[in-house]
């Protein structure tokens, strides 16, 4: 009986993770009060935070739900640029930057997700390799939309046209999307505290989420759709859900990412980012949502540490990510993660025994 | 009362007729066998009965209600769960989470109590604990409880799968071929595992087996398959003693 009542407890294992980001927060903004911190370093803190929340929530799409998605910058890319237009559009009306961004954010996240409902629904019913290819397409398609898209603001509100700028702003107005060109001009309203606290709600929603019924029918899908089906889950249901809800965070991401520079063109949000997004998940390790994040880190700072072996840096950015993978596939990992799982099984008795 | 009503059932996969003319009434509370050499159709009516396949022709009715053209997800849930031949576990998770994902149904609370953990949610997923590890009691798994799925040795996953199918509160349980790769100690383990489940979780049982000692101890009623088309039905020992069976498993 009594190790019964050790699995009736609701894990909360997780406490200790969340304590290890604050800490790396604090450490680093000590570092930021003390001037320890190089400038090329500092300015690569809110990507970094954008680049965890897309790794985090592609992750959930492809290590939670098992289905490889090609296109996760798209999602990025409409979470920038709703964000951008609203956070413009309010600008008079909140004057709070940190605010604005918060309402910016989750207008962007909204958006993304509506992108994710769209692409979703016709997608998720095929099965394979036919979901990279279409969600490959809807990254481009969308990169190449904002391309083309005119977005103004005057005193009469928003003006929208498609190819070419079909409209004139009254006196004072401003273009804020403005077809290839993009956006400048950004108010730089992120901050390195914002990205940590979307990394924090990103984690907090997405880890209670894969600990839930919901997350437990999600994993089943991935693990055996045609016994998910017989114990009465629905495929499709599960799958459109996981991959919304990895939009909404990837929109949200773009969002602080976007709102981080002062030009901000479709392109930045191209295949290459879904591909960079993609190898920070595999990384880190499919379905591991830590590993995302200590990846997604790493690789950014990775080339801007080796700034100063300037010839070798690309180099030794490589063969890290060799040996990342070979670490990944060999015994050693799989030999440290059940040394820790034993030491885990001792940690528990010890406690029954108390 | 008739649980499983199957009548004139048949699909054709292309020109080839896998199952004919099928007719089957089982009663609530009973234990049937379904028999017959490899290919009969079998798996086949296992799966049309699933919604995995859709019949060509005929009716299937679950207490009176129509399972023609259901998902196999809504048919779970109007009260059929079953097993695979090829075991189908969740293998990355644990056993007692593979029983869980079973109670999805069952126990339920919102999404948003989901991604925050507020409301039932911890109330919920005690009561889904508490009980999975009943059901895993019943199997003798609950030491496994923690183990991943794949870990658990083979015959043991057999019968993990029957706790998951059991965790979704089935009406019928359809069991295919659960004996299938046990030694005779297992068997006759299984036999007792599986007359309790009957009586404790009050389900009718439907199940395919080859292995004619469990089919003999604890069938009640046999229908016996051959080229799609039933061959024989009756009593085990009327059934397994009909020259027209013998002839089929063991030729002329």
């Amino acid at each position: 009986m009594k190790q019964f009542k050790n699995l009736l407890t609701v894990r909360r294992d997780n406490t200790i993770s969340y304590g290890i980001v604050i800490l790396a927060f604090l450490v680093i903004q000590g570092m930021i009060a003390s001037g320890n911190i190089s400038s090329s370093l500092k300015g690569q803190l809110v990507p970094i935070c954008a680049y965890i929340v897309m790794a985090v929530s592609l992750n959930l799409t492809v290590g939670i739900l098992g289905e490889l998605s090609l296109g996760h910058a798209g999602f990025m890319s409409v979470g920038a640029f709703t964000g951008i237009v609203v956070s413009t559009s309010l600008a008079a009306a909140i004057p709070s930057a940190p605010l604005r961004l918060a309402v910016s954010m989750v207008i962007g996240g909204l958006f993304a997700g509506l992108a994710g409902v769209i692409v979703g629904i016709p997608v998720l019913r095929l099965k394979g390799d036919y979901l990279a290819i279409v969600t490959l397409a809807f990254g481009e398609i969308i990169k190449n939309i904002i391309n083309v898209l005119y977005i103004g603001l005057d005193e009469n509100g928003l003006h929208f046209s498609i190819l070419q700028q079909s409209f004139t702003l009254a006196e004072g107005g401003r273009m804020i999307i403005n077809g290839p060109m993009g956006v400048s001009g950004v108010e730089k309203i992120s901050s390195f505290t914002s990205g940590f606290v979307l990394i924090l709600v990103t984690l907090f929603i997405i880890l209670n989420l894969v600990h839930s019924r919901t997350g437990r029918a999600v994993m089943s899908v991935r693990d055996n759709k045609i016994a998910a089906e017989s114990i009465g889950i629905s495929v499709t249901r599960c799958k459109l859900l996981a991959f919304v809800i990895s939009a909404v965070f990837a929109g949200m991401a773009g969002t602080l990412y976007a709102m981080n520079f002062s030009t901000v063109t479709a392109s930045k949000f191209d295949f290459n980012t879904s591909i960079l997004i993609l190898v920070f998940v595999v990384l880190g390790g499919l379905g591991n949502i830590w590993g995302s994040i200590i990846a997604a880190a790493l690789l950014t700072v990775l080339p801007e540490l080796l700034r100063s072996m300037n010839d070798y840096r690309m180099l030794i950015y490589a063969i890290l990510l060799i040996v990342m993978m070979i670490f990944n596939n060999s015994g050693a990992r799989k030999r440290l993660l059940e040394w820790r799982s034993a030491r885990c099984a001792a940690r528990n008795e010890k406690k029954e025994g108390a | 009362m008739t649980t499983l009503e199957v009548t004139k059932l048949g699909i054709s996969f292309g020109g080839l007729r896998a199952v004919d003319e099928l007719s089957m009434k089982i009663e609530k509370g009973s234990l049937v066998g379904l028999i017959g050499p490899n290919g009969a159709g079998k798996t086949t009516v296992f799966n049309m009965l699933t919604g995995v396949y859709r019949p060509t022709d005929g009716g299937i009715r679950l207490e009176g209600e129509n399972l023609i053209g259901k998902k196999p997800f809504e048919i779970n849930h109007m009260g059929v769960a079953r097993t695979f031949q090829n075991i189908r576990l969740f293998p990355k998770q644990s056993v007692l989470d593979n029983v869980m994902v079973g109670f999805n149904n069952q126990i339920t609370y919102s999404l948003a109590e989901s991604i925050l953990h507020v409301g039932s949610y911890r109330k919920k997923e005690r009561e889904m604990r508490e009980r999975s590890l009943e059901i895993l009691r019943v199997f003798h798994l609950e030491d496994s409880a923690q183990t991943l799925s794949s870990n658990l040795p083979y015959g043991k996953q057999r019968k993990l799968e029957i706790a998951r199918a059991l965790a979704t509160n089935p009406k019928l349980l359809l069991l295919d071929e659960p004996a299938a790769g046990m030694n005779p100690n297992e068997t006759g383990e299984l036999m007792d595992t599986i007359r309790l489940v009957r009586k404790k979780y009050n389900v009718t049982i439907l199940l395919i087996e080859h292995d004619m000692k469990l089919v003999q101890g604890i069938c009640e009623y046999l229908y016996v398959l051959n080229f799609g088309r039933l061959l024989a039905e009756g009593a085990p020992e009327k059934v397994l003693n009909d020259p027209a069976v013998v002839k089929a498993y063991l030729g002329d």
